[in-house]
C-alpha cells in the first residue's frame, strides 16, 4: 500500500466495521431502531440524513461514546474487525484509543499548546515517549492533517489561538496521533468556511489510505465528494426512532436511489 | 460615493433625522449651577459634606429633567433623570464602603508600625528591671493566630470542597438521591449562621476534650464549616463552566475519565477554582463570632493550634473595645490597628486571586 500521505512509519491499517441489528436507547426512549451495516477497512462512508435521524447517535456508538451521557445503552453487536466492542468485559477506554473521533465544533484543550495538543492522547495515556520521538510525532501529525506548514513557527503558542479551521485540523491531528484504526468525524466542516471544508476534505481522501473513515455529514455536495458509500438515515416522525433507509455506493444513493425518500432527500425534495 | 462624502462632511443641507438637543456641555454645567447653589444654601444653613452633596443632587435632578424636558423631548429628558438617579444610587452605595475604609485606615495607620506586627502585646505587663507597669502594642500573637487558624480552616476545606465539586460535577447522575442531598446540605450550610458553627466546634471539643477546651483547631474546624459550603459552589460552578466538549475530546482519545478530571478538566477550571477559593478565605478570614467561642481570645503568644487559646485579628478588634486593659487608650487603638490590618490582609487576599486568575487563564492569545 502506498504511503503518500506522510504518515512514515505509521502501523494502522485500517480496520472493519460491522454492525448487526444495534438498537440504541436513551434511557427508555429507541433513538436508532435495528440498524445493521457493514463498513470496509480503509473506506469513507458517508452518514446522511435529516437532523434527529440518529446518524451522530450510531456514530457515537461506535467508539462508545454515547456512553457519556447518562441512560444511554444499545442492544446488537458492533463487531471491529470481528471484536465486538460491547461484548462482555469490553474497556470502553480501550475501544476509543483505537477508535479515534472527531468533532463537530473544533474542541482543542485551551491549557494546552499546538504541540501538547497533539500529543495529549500520548501523554494522557501515560505513555512514556523520548524527546524526539514526540518532535517526529508532532511533526507527521500535522503533515497528516496539512496543519503544519501554517503552525510550524508556533508550536509552543496556545491552540485555541488558531482560527477555527486551524483548530478543526488540529483537532484531527490529535485525533490521529495515537495512532487509531477507525476514524469517525461528526459534522466537522459544519464550522468552518468553504476553504477549511476543503482542507479537511483533502485529509480525508489522504487518510482513507491507512485509516477507516466514517462521516456524518449534513452536506451533501460533501459526502458525494468524499466518500466511497453512503448511507442515508431517517425517521417516520418526531419521537419515532431513526432508521438505517439505504446503504449503497455513494454513487448510487446519489444518482439511482432504490428508496423514494432517499431519492427525495438527495434531490432536495425531502418531506 | 463622493456626494454622500461630501454631506457628511459639510451638513449643509438640514438632516431630517436630527432633533432639538441640549449643548453637548449642558449636563456639566447644571451641575456646576447646582453645586453653587448648594454651596449657598451651607452657606446660610451651615456647612457640612453630605449636605452638600444632598442638596447638589436636589437641585440637579429636577433642573436636568426640566432643562432637557423644554429643550429636547420628554424621552430624552427620562434618559437624563435616570442616568442621574442611577449615578446616585452607585454614590450611596459607594459612600459607607469608602467610609468604612477611611475610618480604619486614618484610625488604624497611627498605631501600625513594626513594633506593632512584630511583638506580642495588650495587657500590660510589669517590667522586672524597674517594676513599672508597661503596656505594649503588639498584634503578633493575633497575626500568627490568624494565619494559622484560617491556614488550617483552607487545609481542611479546599480538599474536602473540591472533592465534593468533582462528585458533584463528574461523578454523580443527576437525580440520584445523593447528589441531591449533598446539594441541598451545602445550600443550607451556605446560610448556616456563623455563631453556630462555633458552637458546633466548641461543642465538639468540649464533649470530646472536656471543659474549656479552648484551641486553634476547634476554631479553625469552626471555619471549615462555614468554608467548606462556599468552596463546593464555587468549584462546583467552575468545574461545570468546563465545555463537555473537552471531556468528549479526551474521552474520544482513549483517556481515563480519572485522568481527563485530573488532567484536563481541573486544569481548564483552575483560575475560577482558584479565585473562589481565594475569595472563600477572604470570607472567613474576619469571622469573629466563632473564633471567640472556639478558641476564646487572649493577649500572650501561642503559636499552638493544638492547645490553649489563641488570639486573632477580629477578635482582637472586638476585644480590644470590649473588654479594654489598663490603658484603654491603647485598646482600642489595637482594635483598629487589628482592624487595619486585616482590611489589608484581605485586600492581599483578593490581589492574589487576580494574580493567580490571570496566571492560570487559558491562553488564547495568538
Amino acid at each position: 500500500m502506498s504511503k503518500s500521505n506522510g504518515v512514515g512509519k505509521s502501523i494502522s491499517v485500517g480496520k472493519s466495521i460491522s454492525v448487526k441489528d444495534l438498537n440504541v436507547y436513551y434511557g427508555g426512549f429507541l433513538a436508532v431502531h435495528d440498524v445493521s451495516i457493514d463498513i470496509a477497512p480503509r473506506s469513507v462512508t458517508a452518514f446522511i440524513g435529516p437532523s434527529g435521524c440518529g446518524k451522530s447517535t450510531l456514530l457515537r456508538t461506535l467508539n462508545r461514546m454515547h456512553e457519556v451521557l447518562p441512560g444511554a445503552h444499545v442492544t446488537g453487536e458492533v463487531l471491529v474487525d470481528g471484536d465486538d466492542l460491547y461484548g462482555a468485559g469490553v474497556d470502553p477506554v480501550t475501544v476509543r484509543r483505537q477508535i479515534g473521533m472527531v468533532f463537530q465544533r473544533p474542541n482543542p484543550f485551551p491549557t494546552m499548546s499546538i504541540k501538547e495538543n497533539v500529543l495529549a492522547g500520548v501523554r494522557l495515556n501515560n505513555r512514556r515517549i523520548s524527546r524526539s520521538a514526540a518532535d517526529e510525532l508532532v511533526e507527521t501529525s500535522l503533515h497528516s492533517a496539512n496543519l503544519w506548514n501554517e503552525v510550524k513557527d508556533r508550536l509552543d503558542k496556545p491552540g485555541q489561538g488558531l482560527s477555527g479551521g486551524q483548530q478543526q485540523r488540529l483537532c484531527i491531528a490529535r485525533a490521529i496521533a495515537v495512532e487509531p484504526q477507525v476514524l469517525l468525524m461528526d459534522e466537522p466542516c459544519s464550522a468552518l468556511d468553504p476553504i477549511s471544508t476543503l482542507a479537511v476534505e483533502d485529509l480525508i481522501n489522504e487518510l482513507k489510505d491507512s485509516y477507516t473513515v466514517v462521516i456524518v455529514t449534513h452536506n451533501m455536495q460533501q459526502a458525494a465528494r468524499v466518500s466511497d458509500k453512503t448511507a442515508f438515515f431517517n425517521i417516520a416522525g418526531t419521537g419515532k426512532p431513526g432508521k438505517l433507509i439505504e446503504y449503497a455506493q455513494t454513487a448510487t444513493i446519489f444518482n439511482n436511489p432504490a428508496q423514494k425518500s432517499t431519492e427525495d432527500y438527495v434531490s432536495g425534495r425531502f418531506g | 460615493m463622493t456626494a454622500a462624502a461630501n454631506t457628511l462632511r459639510h451638513p449643509a443641507v438640514r438632516n431630517r433625522l436630527t432633533t432639538r438637543q441640549l449643548p453637548k456641555r449642558a449636563g456639566l454645567y447644571t451641575l456646576i449651577g447646582a453645586f453653587i447653589l448648594a454651596a449657598a444654601v451651607q452657606g446660610l444653613t451651615g456647612f457640612n459634606w453630605f449636605g452638600l452633596l444632598a442638596f447638589t443632587c436636589m437641585f440637579y435632578l429636577p433642573a436636568i429633567y426640566l432643562l432637557s424636558l423644554v429643550k429636547e423631548n420628554r424621552r430624552r429628558a427620562m434618559d437624563r433623570l435616570i442616568r442621574a438617579l442611577v449615578t446616585v444610587a452607585f454614590g450611596l452605595a459607594l459612600a459607607p464602603l469608602i467610609s468604612t475604609l477611611w475610618t480604619v485606615v486614618s484610625k488604624g495607620l497611627g498605631i501600625l508600625n513594626w513594633e506593632f506586627i512584630s511583638t506580642t502585646g495588650g495587657a500590660a505587663r510589669i517590667n522586672p528591671d524597674t517594676l513599672e507597669l508597661v503596656s505594649s502594642s503588639g498584634a503578633l500573637q493575633a497575626i500568627v493566630g490568624t494565619l494559622q487558624i484560617t491556614g488550617l480552616a483552607t487545609l481542611f476545606s479546599v480538599p474536602i470542597g473540591l472533592l465534593a465539586a468533582i462528585y458533584l460535577v463528574e461523578y454523580a447522575q443527576p437525580a440520584f438521591w445523593l447528589r441531591r442531598t449533598v446539594n441541598f446540605l451545602v445550600d443550607v450550610m451556605t446560610g448556616i449562621p456563623s455563631i453556630v458553627a462555633g458552637l458546633f466546634a466548641f461543642s465538639l471539643f468540649t464533649l470530646l476534650l472536656g471543659p474549656k477546651a479552648f484551641s486553634g483547631l476547634s476554631a479553625a474546624v469552626a471555619l471549615s464549616v462555614l468554608m467548606i459550603p462556599t468552596v463546593v459552589r464555587a468549584c462546583e460552578e467552575m468545574l461545570r463552566l468546563v465545555p463537555a466538549d473537552l471531556r468528549e475530546a479526551s474521552y474520544a482519545l482513549g483517556v481515563t475519565k480519572y485522568v481527563t478530571i485530573v488532567r484536563i478538566v481541573i486544569p481548564t477550571a483552575i483560575a475560577g477554582i482558584a479565585t473562589g477559593v481565594t475569595l472563600a478565605i477572604a470570607r472567613v478570614i474576619g469571622e469573629t463570632a466563632p473564633i471567640f467561642m472556639a478558641a476564646s481570645f487572649t493577649d500572650s503568644f501561642n503559636a499552638n493550634p493544638l492547645s490553649g487559646p489563641m488570639q486573632t485579628l477580629p477578635v482582637m478588634a472586638y476585644t480590644g473595645y470590649k473588654f479594654p486593659g489598663q490603658d484603654i487608650d491603647l485598646s482600642n487603638n489595637q482594635a483598629w490597628g487589628a482592624a487595619l490590618l486585616l482590611v489589608l490582609l484581605v485586600i492581599v487576599l483578593n490581589l492574589v486571586a487576580r494574580i493567580i486568575a490571570m496566571i492560570f487563564a487559558p491562553k488564547t492569545s495568538r
